[in-house]
């Protein structure tokens, strides 16, 4: 009688084609996407001669231009600082209305979740070209779009830590007799605060970075410059603007890590 | 007699997570300090009438955007540039995942040399610092209008983002299977095949859909530069003032990232 011997396999057969099938579909997708798109290998190989070209074109940094984007630059900090301003104190009345246990009534919950889901479908740059058409070029349609970009971020992530909290807490205030208010304020804001102060710093980050493209259609900050520049060709002024870009996004994300390790 | 000392009354002060009190007022000076700076820089010389007569334009707008337009011509350009959005993230997501698994191990302080970590470091940081319009138009100028320099920016940001999470992961991995499979006398590659990779498998994937529904938000907006997609034809709309396309357009968008966002919640349940 021989042994019949049974080799150990990590998936039966039915999760092996699963996943077989799973990666075919992704490769065949990906591969149909280029023909869609017409591409050519050659197009990627002229690539890193362009960019190499581009570098050599940018260099060196165009310094003596350096004191005119202070003025921008600075104006692009305001933006991201008002706006996430703006979206703080909006967002906090909007994570109350989409948290279910929160929320008044049925409706308002569905209120709640629309706004969140039309304010984060929408790219900001999106939402400036709209306003810059509202309230005109420049600065205030550009805070306004980080703003409204930014109360669905807040008010979905806020929501869901009020959806978290302890109900005993809120139950101990409003059985001291507060009122909702009240029980609101003392009861479940305490609970959240150090989200609040997290999620705002975080987003403040997400918003400098935001606010640096805003100029591309007008809506104020360095990107009006970045745009001229990219326009005329002047390579070694584009580069001393990216230069000072990195150098405060970098900075800003610093600030906003430290501050968050504290605010925790 | 017992003579009555006078204890000096101390009151209970909540902790703070500042250094003590002063350090707590004094940030909360200078953060509001830069707050007023800032709104007066945003706020100086812009008058109340400027925001009511924006919400009035704002009602004509919306007025001048419905109903969105449904020829059946506009419909099918505004489809045809919505399949090269989805097709730029998707060829995008591959070129950038690719790229990024070299980046990611050598971004893994367990894995590698101190300068391999560090010049790995830089890339990531790099790449997430520069916001995917800024790479794009640069790109534009570089390559020329198209699907082209799109799918190049959305392939640069996409290295940044996977290899900074990936490479998370492959710092947490568990040292102890790898030591296992050398331990069988396995050569180096045989190690990373089998100790290595199985272990963050199931991550790869979930980031991979991830970043695949990021890029189909990003393909969707970077034509407003001129590099492809719909952001183009959203772009020759808006600045021939033809708001009622803009709205299908805007319609097409969000129906596309909203499903986009679903598939990748329902594969990411699925795979981890």
């Amino acid at each position: 009688m021989s042994v019949e011997s049974v080799t150990w396999e990590r998936h039966d057969r039915r999760s092996r084609l699963l996943r077989f099938a799973f990666a075919l579909g992704g490769l065949i997708v990906v591969l149909a996407s280029w023909q869609y798109l017409e591409l050519d290998l050659r197009d990627f190989g002229g690539a890193t001669a362009a960019f190499a070209d581009l570098a050599t074109r940018m260099f060196p940094p165009h310094l003596e231009y350096a004191p005119e984007i202070v003025a921008p630059l600075i104006e692009t900090i305001h933006i991201a600082a008002v706006g996430t301003m703006a979206a703080f104190a909006l967002s906090i009345p909007v994570a109350y209305l989409s948290a279910e246990n929160l929320t008044p009534n049925r409706l308002t919950y569905a209120l709640g979740k629309v706004i969140v889901t039309v304010s984060r479908s929408v790219h900001t740059i999106i939402w400036a070209l709209v306003f810059v058409i509202m309230f005109g070029p420049g600065a205030l349609a550009g805070t306004i779009a980080i703003a409204v970009r930014s109360v669905g971020f807040l008010g979905k992530l806020l929501g869901e830590e009020l959806e978290e909290i302890d109900a005993g807490q809120q139950e101990a205030i409003s059985s001291t007799g507060a009122n909702r208010f009240k029980t609101l304020l003392y009861g479940v804001f305490p609970q959240i605060k150090p989200a609040v102060v997290g999620l705002t710093i975080y987003r403040w980050d997400i918003n400098v970075r935001g606010a640096t493209i805003l100029g591309f259609v007008g809506a104020g900050g360095i990107g009006v410059h970045l745009y001229t520049a990219v326009d005329s060709f002047a390579w070694r002024t584009v580069a001393i603007i990216v230069l000072a870009i990195l150098f405060v996004v970098i900075l800003s994300e610093g600030v906003s890590a430290y501050a968050r390790t504290k605010a925790q | 007699m017992v003579a009555e000392t006078e204890q000096p009354r101390s009151t209970w002060h909540r902790p703070t997570t500042f250094y003590d009190h002063r350090v707590k007022w004094g940030i909360y000076v200078a953060l509001a300090a830069f707050l007023a700076w800032s709104l007066w820089g945003i706020l100086a010389g812009v008058g109340l009438s400027r925001f009511t007569e924006g919400l009035g334009y704002g009602v004509t707008l919306l007025q001048t955007m419905y109903p969105p337009r449904t020829e059946a011509g506009d419909l099918v350009r505004l489809g045809d540039r919505l399949l090269e959005s989805v097709a730029m993230a998707m060829v995008a997501t591959a070129i950038g995942v690719t790229i990024s698994i070299p980046v990611a191990f050598g971004a893994a302080q367990n894995l590698v040399s101190r300068p391999i970590y560090l010049l790995s470091r830089a890339i990531i940081s790099i790449s997430r610092a520069i916001d995917g319009l800024i790479v794009a138009i640069i790109a534009v100028m570089a390559f020329g209008f198209g699907p082209l320099a799109g799918i190049i920016a959305i392939s640069f940001k996409t290295v940044g983002f996977f290899s900074k999470l990936l490479s998370e992961d492959v710092e947490d991995i568990n040292m102890g299977s790898i030591e296992s499979v050398e331990s069988t006398g396995a050569s180096r590659f045989q190690t990373l095949v089998y100790g290595v990779v199985p272990q963050i498998v199931p991550r790869f994937v979930g980031l991979t859909v991830y970043r695949w529904d990021i890029n189909i938000r990003a393909s969707a907006i970077i034509g407003i530069v001129g590099a492809g997609g719909i952001g183009q034809l959203l772009m020759t709309a808006y600045s021939r003032y033809e708001f009622d396309y803009v709205a299908s357009i805007l319609l097409g968008i969000i129906l596309v990232v909203l499903l986009a966002e679903y598939v990748s919640a329902v594969v990411r349940r699925r795979v981890q």
